[in-house]
Order: C-alpha cells, then structure tokens, then sequence
C-alpha cells in the first residue's frame, strides 16, 4: 500500500562500549536508519519541481500562500500519473539530512565519552540523553534494550525537523528558486507522509512487540476477550480494533496538524509585508514592518514551546503504547 | 454559479470545525490546569512530577483541534467539492 524509504546505513561497532550512551548511540544510529518514511504523495498540489509558476504582474495574496503549500514533487516510476509513487523530495531531502544532523553530532558526542565531569557538547547530550531515559525508566517495565534508543531517536529526530519550521519562511525556498527548483517546502514534519510514516513505524512496532511478548494466540485472545467476557466477542473486537487503528491515526495527526498550522501561520505573517517586496512600496507600509516583526517574534516564541512540546508528546506516547503492548493483564 | 454555494458552505464549515474545537480545547485547558494548580498547592513537592504529566495530557488535549484545523485548512485550500 504504501512505499517505504528505509535509510540504510551500516551498523557501526564500539570496541570498548561501556557506557550506556555508546551502547544508546550505536543503538540510535541503526534505528534512525531503520525508521521508515513513506513516500506517498498525499496532497493534491500541482506536481513538478521545477515547472514555473506562471507570472503574474501583480502578487495576490493567495498565489503566496498556496505556492508556498506546494512540495517538490515527482513520480519515481515514469508513466504514472501523480498518485502513490510520486515522493516529496523536499520532505524526503530535509528528513533524511536531519536525521544524519543528529546521528552525527551525537556520535561526535559518545566518541570521546569521558567519565569525569562533562562539559560542553557531551554534558548537552548526556543531559538528554538522562532525560529520556528517566522517561523510559518510568513508564516501561519490560526488559527489551530497544525502547530507550528509539525514544531518544524520536524526541530528537521530530524535534530537528520542527524546527525547520523557525527558519525564515523565503530564505530556503528562495535559496532553491535560484538553483531552479520553483517549488520547496522545509518543514518535513508538516508533511502527512512524514509524520504518517513515523507513526506507522510505531504501530508496526506495537504490533510486534505484541506478538513476541504475549504469543500470536495471546494477542489475539486480548484482542476478542478484554474488556468483556467472551459471549460479547464482536463487541470486543471491534472496539479493540477501533483502539489499536487509533494510535497510530493520533499520532501522526496530532504531529501534522500542530505543524502545518504553524507554518501557515508564519506564511500569513509572512503576507504582511509582501507589498515591499512590489513597486508599490509607501511609506505607510512601515508600520506592517514593526507588525510584522512583533506579531512574527510572538509567535516564533510560541511556536518553540509547541514543537518541543509536540516531540515530548510523540516519544512519550511511544513509550507508552510500547509498554502497554509489554503488559499482561 | 453553483460553485459559490458549495464555497460558501465550505466556508462556514471551515469556520465551525475550528471555532468548536478551540473551544472545547479551551474549557479543557482551564479544567486541567485548575486540577494541576489544586494539585500542587496541596502537595508542593509534588509540583514537578505533576507539570510532567500536565503536559503530556495538554499534548494529547492539543491533538482533536488540530486534526480539526487540519481537516479545516484542508477544505480550504484544497476542497474537494469544487472541480
């Protein structure tokens, strides 16, 4: 159904892996490797990198918003027609260098792991790097070495890619019309494919943790007798079914949404001053300039606390949708 | 033109997904945080331990108006009941 993008790269190994956070890092690097995108063009924007948009003498507000609203888009398999198989480069592209963004700094970090009092970059990692495993500590109770690696690549991967979300809303996309790719957008996570293809990943991971810790006939026995008895079969199954198809649907949803409303917010902020950017500039467009300046550093601040907010939430629930596939009643 | 009604309706519809949604999401917050400062000022040390689990629940409160604003912006840029 849908076409996934696994990020191959090799499984590097320590000689002398003592702390945690080489075992964690070595641990994250394969599963930010492993961590599937799909690459199924959902929207139903114009397709095309590089085509022009048409010119028009004069901007209207519209033609702003919605050319920014576009992906690089293009069909990998030639003769479709724009549908599954056309991948959303820039989503792709922004993701994936994210993804090494973080892996490698990480790795940086753990190379020259000291025992003593850390400092600088390698205290920053260790201090997330306690945070997330206090977290995990907490709320999971299984025995699996997995969970920790994969909620820290999570946190930190979902926090990357928001905060492409901070950048000036023209520069990467102008810096790309220059190179001739018309169309670019630099948030991947404002993506439903992205986020979908993240919060697939966890639901396939649910399901596995599921049958490997409660057996194949486990499973299907909490899913057709919990929560009543076994004469309410039908009831049950559809009710445990509706839940487990939830997961993943809120997942990925919660995620789009929060940041696809807020790059259409800094594009609206953006419209303020467009004007400026035409012959027609008057002087009384100086006071969209202060507006747009304070209304745009509202916002950014705001929008910093969301995105933080919105990777704790998605690692956090993965944890415990992860511990709760662990738990037997 | 029978596209200006179904533009029209789209508009409103649009208006009322997000209007129901910030509201609800709204009262939810003031019940949540009412219950967290209630929380903490009878047990202070537990003030931390409850702005953890604040804001995991502010976060999943967060996610039905978004998958609203979503579904919103959505039907207005890219409505499927015009062409």
């Amino acid at each position: 159904m849908l076409p996934f993008l696994s990020i191959g790269c090799p499984y590097w190994r320590y000689k002398k892996a003592d702390t945690m956070k080489k075992i964690s890092l070595l641990k994250t690097l394969l599963l930010a490797c492993v961590l599937l995108t799909t690459a199924n063009a959902f929207s139903s924007g114009e397709s095309g990198c590089t085509t022009e948009p048409s010119q028009n003498e004069e901007f209207s507000y519209r033609s702003y918003v919605s050319h920014h609203l576009v992906n690089c888009s293009e069909t990998i398999l030639p003769g479709q027609d724009e549908g599954f198989w056309t991948l959303h480069l820039d989503s792709v592209f922004y993701s994936i260098f994210m993804a090494f963004v973080f892996s490698f700094s990480f790795y940086l970090a753990a190379r020259k792991a000291t025992v003593s009092a850390p400092t600088g970059w390698q205290g920053f990692v260790e201090m997330v790097v306690v945070f997330v495993d206090e977290q995990v500590r907490d709320t999971y109770h299984g025995t699996s070495k997995l969970i920790a690696p994969l909620a820290l690549t999570i946190f930190c991967w979902v926090f990357l890619m928001n905060f492409m979300d901070l950048l000036p809303v023209d520069l990467l996309p102008a810096l790309g019309q220059s190179v001739g790719i018309e169309y670019m957008r630099v948030v991947p996570s404002a993506d439903l494919n992205i986020t979908f293809g993240l919060s697939l990943t966890v639901f396939l991971l649910i399901i596995y943790f599921s049958i490997k810790i409660k057996g194949l006939k486990g499973y299907a026995k909490e899913l057709a007798f919990q929560p009543f008895g076994k004469w309410m079969l039908p009831f049950n199954l559809m009710l445990k079914l509706i839940e487990e198809i939830a997961k993943p649907l809120s997942l990925g949803l919660r995620l789009f949404g929060n940041l696809y409303a807020g790059e259409l917010i800094f594009l609206i902020i953006a419209l303020f001053t467009i004007r400026a950017a035409t012959d027609q500039f008057t002087v009384g467009d100086s006071g969209y300039i202060v507006m747009q300046f304070v209304l745009g550093l509202v916002w950014a601040l705001f929008h910093l606390f969301i995105i933080l907010l919105q990777s704790f939430i998605f690692m956090m629930l993965t944890i415990v949708y992860l511990s709760m596939a662990h738990e037997e009643h | 033109m029978e596209s200006d009604f179904i533009l029209g309706m789209t508009a409103i519809a649009a208006s009322i997904l997000i209007g129901m949604g910030a509201m609800g999401t709204a009262i939810g917050f003031g019940l949540l945080g009412g219950r967290f400062l209630e929380g903490a000022a009878r047990q202070p040390e537990m003030a931390q331990m409850l702005q953890i689990k604040l804001f995991i629940v502010a976060g999943l409160l967060d996610a039905v108006p978004m998958i609203g604003v979503g579904i919103a912006l959505f039907f207005v840029f890219a409505n499927p009941f015009i062409g």
